[in-house]
Formats: C-alpha cells, structure tokens, sequence
C-alpha cells in the first residue's frame, strides 16, 4: 500500500491501552508517511480517541511503542514530543483574547515580542480570522473558535497536526466549509496531520488514508476509494455510506441463493452451503423497464420515492430477492426519462463485480 | 401567592428596616431631629474608631482566609493527596458551632491562663490577634465551600493545551486555574468580608477592650438604653455589607460560564512534590481545627483548668438562673420551628419566583426582597425587630418576646441562601413542566407535590438542615429578641463567659456541637434512605471519567 520511496513519519508498534479491565485499544501498529493526512475513523467507543491521545502523550499507553522521525517517544511527555493538537471543545483560554490564545505557545518558547506579533499575524491570515484578534473566544462563533485553535496548534510549527473530532461541534454548513479549509491548510503546509472522527462522510472528503476502528483494533485501512468500494467487511460496508445487504447461500462457485433468486457473483473460496450476506450500493443497482438479459436481473415494484437533491432513492420491493426493501439512487437527471411512481413494475440488475460478499454468522 | 410573600417581606424585612431608619433621625422621645444623631456619633472619636477597627479585622481575617481556605480548596480538588474526605469534614466542623467557641477555645489556650499564652511575647489574645485568629477559624469552611466549588469547574482539556503547548506549571496556574477561580475569589471575600464586619460573638467574647462596631450597638442598646445611637451604628455596620453585596452581585453577573457541554472535567495527576507539601499543609489546618474543638470540649470537662485537670460533668449542670438547659431546649425548639416552617416557605417561595407566571413587576420586587436579607447584619435586623414588633400601636405587636418571633427572624435572616438553594434546583428542571401539566389540566399544585417536591427532595433537605444548624449557632440574630422565657443556647453561651464562667460557657457551646452533628448524622443517613425509594429514576448515567474512557 504505502510507496516505499516516502519515509515513514509516524510508526506505532503494538500499540495497547487498558483502562482497568477495559481494553481501550488493543495491540495497533501503524505507519503514517511524512505529509500525509490520515482519519482514524469508528463509532464512539471504538478507542481512536485514546490512540490519539496515546500519540500526543496524553495518556501512557500499557505496551507497544511510538516512533516519531525514527525517535521513541512513547516515554516521552506531551511537552517534549512535537505535535499541535485541536481538542473537540477546542480548549481556548476563555479568559485570553484571540492574539492571546494564538500566542500562548510561542510565550513559552521565549520567542520576542516582535516575532511573536508577526507570527501570531501570518496565522490569523491564515485562518482568516484577522478582524476577531482582540476578541475573546466566547464572542466567536463556533467555526471561528475552531479556526482559532487551529491556529494555536500551528503556531510553532510543529510536525505533526493532531485533531480530534475538530468539526463535530458544528452545524453542517460551517463543517464543509472547514473541511475544505482545513483540507488546503494541509495541502499548503504540507503538515502531517492524523484526525479522529466518527462521521465517514468526514473522513471519506479529507484523508488520503483511512484506518476503520472497532473495539479498539484497526479493522481495515487504504484510501477512501478502497474502504468504500471493498470494504472487508459488513461492518464496515455499512458504517461507510449507505448499502443494501441481501441474505443469501453460497450454492456453488460464484452463484448464491437468495429467497427465489440465483444471484452471480465473485465467492472467493467461500465453502458451498455458507451463509453469506451480499452489499450491494444503492447507486450500483441498475433499473430497466423490461427484461434484459444482463446478469442479475430480477423483477420488483417500487414501494416510495424520496427526493433528494442530486439524486433519486426508491425503495423497491423484490420478495425474489430479499423480505426487505432495496434501495437504489438514481441521479436526477437521468429519472426524467422513467416513470418511477410507487406501484411501477420494474426490473433491476445487480452488476456482479459490484456485489460484495461476506460471511454471515 | 406572590402577593402573600410580598406582604410576609413587608412585614418581616422591610418594615421593620424603615423603622430602624427612622429611629436614627429622632431623639429619645420620638422627635425628628434629622440627622443630629449621626453628628453625634462623628464627634464620639470612641465610636468611630470602632468603624475603623472592624474595617480593619474583617479586611484582615478576610485577607488570610481566602489564602488559607484557596490552598486547602486546591488541594482538595487538584491534587492526588490522599484522605480528602477526611479533610474535607474536619474542615466543615466550624460550621456546625456557634463562632464563640472558637473564641472559648483561644481564651483556653492563649488567655491569662492559657497553656500557649507564651507563644504570643507578651501580646494579649484579648484584642485583634484574637478575634482575626476566631474569625479566620469560623468563616474557613463558608470560604472552603465557595473556593471548592469554583476551582473543580474546570476544563481538563484547557492543561492538557497548556501542556502540549510546553507550558510550565506556574503559567498554568497564573493563566487558567486563577482565571477560572477568579469570581468565586471575589465572592468568598465579599461573603467573609460582611460575615466578620457583622459579627458579634468573637468580638464579644475575645475583644476585650478592642471596640468593634458589632459590640458598640450592644453596649448601646442593652448596656445605655440609647436606641437612637444604636440604630445610627446599626446603619454604619449596614453600609458596608451592602456594597460588599452590590459588587458581588455586579461581579456574578459579569461570570461567564467556563464550562461547556463538551468540557471534559480535570483529574489531577500525581505529583510527589506538589501532593507531599499538601498533604502537610491540610494535615496542619485539620490539627488546628481540631485542636480548638477539642480544647473546647476539654474546658468543658475539666474541673477547674488549668490547676484540677480531673475530669467533670459539673460544667453541664449550668447553675445560673435562666442560661442553663432550658435555654439549650429552647435553641431545639427555635431550630425545629426554623427547619420546617422555614423549609416550606421558602421552597413554595423560590418555587413560586422561578416557576410560576404572574406579573412581572411583583416578581422582580419579590426577588430584590429575596435576596436583601444576604446583605443585613442579623444584629441589624434584631434591633429593628424590635423597633417595629415593640410599638404599642402595631397590630402584631402580641408576637413580640415569643418564640414566634425567634422563628421568624431566624428564618428572614437566612432566607437569601436557602431561596437561591431551591432556586437552582428548580431551574434544573424543563421550563415546560408547567405547560405540559396546564395543557393536561392537571391542577399545578399536583404536578408540584408529584414531580416537582420528590425531584427537589435532597435539595429541600439540604435547606432544612441549613436552617436548622445556623438556628442553632446564631447569636447576632437573636442577641436583642429573646426574653427570660426565651432564652437560647448560643446566647447562654456568651453570658455564662460574661459572667467569667467559661468553661460552663464552652459546655453550651459544645452542647450547640453535639445537637448539630447528630442532625448532620440523621440528615444523611435520612437522605440516603429517602433518596434510594425517591430518586430511582436518576439513571446510573456514567460519570464523567467513564465518558471518558470510553471515547
């Protein structure tokens, strides 16, 4: 997966963390290349919290280390490691003015007054935030308190960008319109920047690389495209985007059964006989009106339609196939041409290399 | 409902206070002299140095308390030290005594007889030291409370930033934990700046010849009979007290929240350095604590101290006509009284205030009338009690010198506390309660006794012990009100001393001790029965550290 021609930035190796009895994060090892933006993505309580929170030094892992340019640091204190981090509530001094927070860091550093000015201005440009700098934080709006401690954490350069949950506070205009900002501070920077999120939609728009995480392991990696065409597992395939899962039994080498249908598809070295459970994406079902002899291709009703903006979903009905509804998208511009009011008999075609196959236990 | 408060206020606290005002403008046989009596006292140098003296003490005491009380508050609630709850308790003990023993247990042991008395080089505890000294002992847990609350409000999130920012732990503490306590450091001085200004019992029974406003309008009213003069005094101690009251109140409204929904609460890290010089530094406070109430309860055992150490009960058998047992039952009577009457009055008011929609201009003078009895001295509203319910010509004079108006005064004076107590509980509770139950037409007064009274329930014991043990401890508020028949334990206490009797004064006191511990006992154990059949539907929501983990 990684190129070998781009150095390793950040390696953790077998990586544990025990709360008590309770096994936050359990043995991870990962490598995250100089530049890059990777998503430690999962529902709450999967433990990518603590695995940022270990890599900052926030928390002391149990076992496993941390390696940072080659360095260990997995002993080291959060002030000795080198990293800018954004907190979910973003943690601004709310007794600071905006240039006061901003500053906060660079005091330590004993940088001079008109370095630290200069540098505190460069900042402020860059998250657009010039206007506000005499303000307190509690005169800001959310977005613009994020972008204030981002600013804070950049402030000294550091090597590593750290963000935890940094959108999750916000309404849904401002959170794609800092995905995006944050997206290119990235690209100008360059920085390497690991973020924790549990919105895939988040994770998918911004990283380049994406580590799924359940019960505090890492359950699949690889690039946005990969997660969401092959997902490894049900689990994910349904955590990522939206799928219909169909019930069905291995009948023999690529050819499953399902309530009264056979359906085609890759089974790998599935045993005959195994129940399995196909995904399949909403936008990957194709309608006709009539009978093809594509594979796949089985008849349905459709029960109800939902508008929604750029596409179509309709629910159809296919008791050959599956007892629960399907759901397929439909771009806007292309339905015009179909009649595809609730009671419309039609056919629909499941592309075999767009059907996924997992086990089902 | 709101209008019966607004006359209970009237009647009981306003007034009242206007005859006090009244009083300070004429001569003896009722004259209006205008403001003749305020000259005098300008032109009694006597008087007015006392002015100074209690500005003097209070700023002292208030100076060194919030110091010692912040220490012991951070150390309670940001650092790993062990025993806290130990602490904590101990600490909490000079609440549940009237502030004379404090001043008992200095006479023990630094008065002409006292085992430590070197330890002063010469000084006398009669004066200054000793009433700084009493005053800090008594007003500490009031200071901790406040101090305690304010700094475990804090943003753990805001030090891990400073921490990976590479902050020191001094700039940490200068840039957020300061901050983050400032107004509950404002308040504390302001709250123990009027307790001491105001207070009467230290400086009564440690003053000795160091004159203080609080003992000047006593020597005047009960020693010279000169009301007129002693109402003056009482408007000067008034003074400071409300504007110590203004700017707190300006300053609470200036607070803005520090916390968020998504704050995450601080746990503090272990630190052997920091946690060693704690644990001494609490360790130290609760061994002077504790030496004091015990030297209290030692005085009051010992047959003649400091020569026959020999162990007695004789100091409990109080020989004085009218100051002995009598008055202690009369203190449980007056504390009962306070507790239950009071706890319904001012829950169905604070109730009424927060909940209920009536006219807005009645409830903004309710509320002002709500919080005014925080800012008068209860030695204030005992004389102007008595102005007002001795005149022939008042209606409800018949309540003068009865327990009743014990019960009521005591309850006026701690009003503003217990009200603001019920307030914050009831607002924590949906606004529409009271829709949603008018919309079912359910009758609100069974929506308050299903929903509303179970769910207050800890809250409504809390205010009931409040008022019980301050029944109990308080002297400025009764001083001027009781009668032979209506003699109360606290004030036995400061006339058994007066007589040179100490260690049968120091026996009251203790007396005053055993009560309110035992109700503090019977108040948790009863809460904690209650609160399991009552409060089941508190769900074990997980605390904060188990958010945490889990995130």
């Amino acid at each position: 997966m990684s190129e070998k021609s781009i150095p390793t930035f950040l390696s953790v190796e077998k990586l544990s963390k025990n709360f008590g009895s309770f096994e936050a994060i359990q043995d991870i090892s990962i490598e995250i290349e100089e530049g890059e933006f990777a998503c430690f993505l999962g529902p709450s309580g999967c433990g990518k919290t603590t695995l940022l929170r270990c890599i900052a030094g926030l928390e002391k892992q149990s076992s496993g280390s941390i390696t940072q340019k080659e360095i260990e640091i997995s002993m080291l204190p959060p002030s000795a490691r080198d990293f800018g981090i954004v907190f979910q509530s973003y943690a601004l001094f709310p007794n600071l003015t905006v240039f006061s927070n901003i500053s906060y860091g660079l005091i330590n550093h004993k940088w001079g007054k008109d370095k630290i000015t200069s540098r505190v201005n460069e900042l402020l440009d860059l998250v657009g935030l010039k206007s506000h700098m005499a303000k307190y934080p509690g005169q800001l709006s959310g977005g613009e308190q994020q972008r204030v401690a981002l600013a804070r954490a950049l402030a000294t350069s550091p090597g590593l960008l750290l963000l935890d949950e940094p959108l999750s506070a916000l309404d849904a205009k401002v959170r794609v319109y800092l995905r995006k900002q944050i997206k290119d501070l990235h690209r100008k920077l360059g920085i390497t920047t690991i973020m924790v999120t549990h919105d895939q939609e988040e994770a998918q728009s911004m990283a380049d690389r994406i580590f799924v995480m359940k019960d505090g392991k890492i359950i699949q990696s690889g690039s946005p495209k990969e997660i969401y065409e092959k997902a490894n597992s049900s689990f994910i395939a349904d955590f990522i985007g939206i799928t219909n899962f169909i019930d069905a039994m291995v009948l023999k080498k690529n050819k499953v059964a399902c309530n009264a249908f056979e359906v085609n598809c890759d089974t790998e070295d599935l045993n005959l006989g195994h129940p399995v459970r196909l995904a399949i994406r909403p936008e990957s079902i194709k309608i006709n009106h009539t009978v093809s002899d594509v594979e796949n291709c089985v008849g349905a009703v459709i029960m109800e339609n939902e508008f929604l903006g750029p596409f179509l979903r309709i629910y159809v009905e296919s008791t050959s196939l599956s007892n629960e509804l399907l759901m397929i998208d439909v771009a806007s511009n292309s339905f015009t041409e179909m009649d595809l009011t609730p009671g419309t008999q039609i056919h629909i075609a499941l592309p075999p290399d767009q059907i996924r196959v997992y086990l089902r236990d | 409902m709101l209008a019966s408060y607004i006359l209970f206020f009237l009647l009981f606290l306003v007034f009242p206070l206007g005859t006090l005002i009244m009083k300070s403008v004429q001569d003896q046989k009722g004259n209006f002299v205008g403001l003749k009596n305020y000259l005098l006292y300008l032109q009694e140098p006597a008087l007015f140095q006392s002015f100074f003296n209690s500005l003097f003490i209070a700023i002292a005491s208030t100076i060194i308390v919030v110091l010692l009380a912040f220490s012991f508050a951070y150390a309670l609630t940001r650092t790993c030290i062990p025993f806290k709850g130990f602490f904590r308790v101990i600490a909490l003990i000079p609440l549940l005594s009237p502030s004379i023993l404090a001043a008992i247990a200095l006479v023990y042991w630094f008065g002409n007889k006292g085992i430590l008395k070197a330890l002063l080089f010469g000084n006398s505890i009669y004066g200054p030291i000793g009433i700084i000294f009493a005053s800090v002992y008594w007003t500490f847990p009031h200071a901790l409370m406040i101090l305690s609350t304010s700094l475990s409000l804090s943003d753990s999130r805001l030090y891990e930033a400073a921490e990976v920012l590479k902050t020191s732990r001094l700039r940490a503490f200068l840039t957020i934990t300061i901050p983050g306590a400032r107004y509950g450091i404002i308040s504390t001085s302001f709250v123990i700046f009027t307790l001491v200004f105001t207070d009467f019992g230290v400086p009564k029974v440690i003053g000795g010849n160091y004159n203080m406003l609080a003992t000047d309008i006593y020597k005047e009213v009960v020693g010279m009979q000169n009301f007129q003069m002693g109402a003056v005094i009482s408007l000067v101690l008034l003074l400071p007290s409300l504007i110590a009251f203004f700017i707190d109140q300006y300053s609470r409204k200036k607070q803005i929240s520090l916390l968020t929904s998504r704050s995450v609460v601080f746990k503090p890290k272990k630190s052997f350095a920091v946690d060693s010089l704690m644990l001494s530094y609490c360790a130290f406070i609760t061994l002077i604590i504790l030496l004091m109430i015990g030297m209290a309860q030692f005085g009051a055992l010992v047959k003649y101290w400091p020569y026959d150490l020999s162990f007695t009960l004789k100091h409990y058998q109080f020989e004085v006509a009218g100051l002995g047992w009598e008055s202690f039952y009369n203190s449980i009577r007056l504390a009962f009284y306070t507790a239950i009457f009071g706890t319904v009055i001012i829950f169905v008011g604070s109730y009424i205030v927060e909940k209920l929609r009536s006219d807005e201009r009645l409830r903004g003078i309710l509320q002002l009338f709500t919080l005014m009895p925080m800012s008068v001295p209860g030695l204030v509203l005992g004389l102007a009690y008595i102005f007002y319910f001795n005149a022939e010509d008042n209606p409800i004079n018949f309540i003068y010198a009865t327990m009743t108006i014990l019960v009521i005064n005591t309850i006026v004076h701690f009003y503003t506390v217990s009200h603001l107590t019920g307030v914050t509980a009831l607002k924590q509770m949906d606004k529409e309660f009271e829709s949603v139950s008018l919309s079912l037409k359910i009758p609100l007064y069974k929506m308050f006794w299903k929903v509303t009274l179970p769910v207050c329930l800890p809250t409504i014991f809390d205010i009931s012990i409040y008022l019980f043990v301050n029944a109990m401890t308080t002297v400025s508020g009764v001083i001027f009100l009781y009668t032979y028949n209506t003699t109360l334990a606290s004030v036995s206490a400061i006339h058994l001393d007066e007589q040179g009797d100490v260690a049968a004064a120091a026996a009251m006191a203790m007396l005053i001790v055993y009560v309110s511990v035992l109700v503090r006992i019977i108040h948790t154990v009863f809460t904690k029965g209650v609160l399991r059949r009552t409060q089941a539907w508190r769900q074990n929501s997980l605390t904060v550290v188990e958010e945490v983990r889990k995130a």
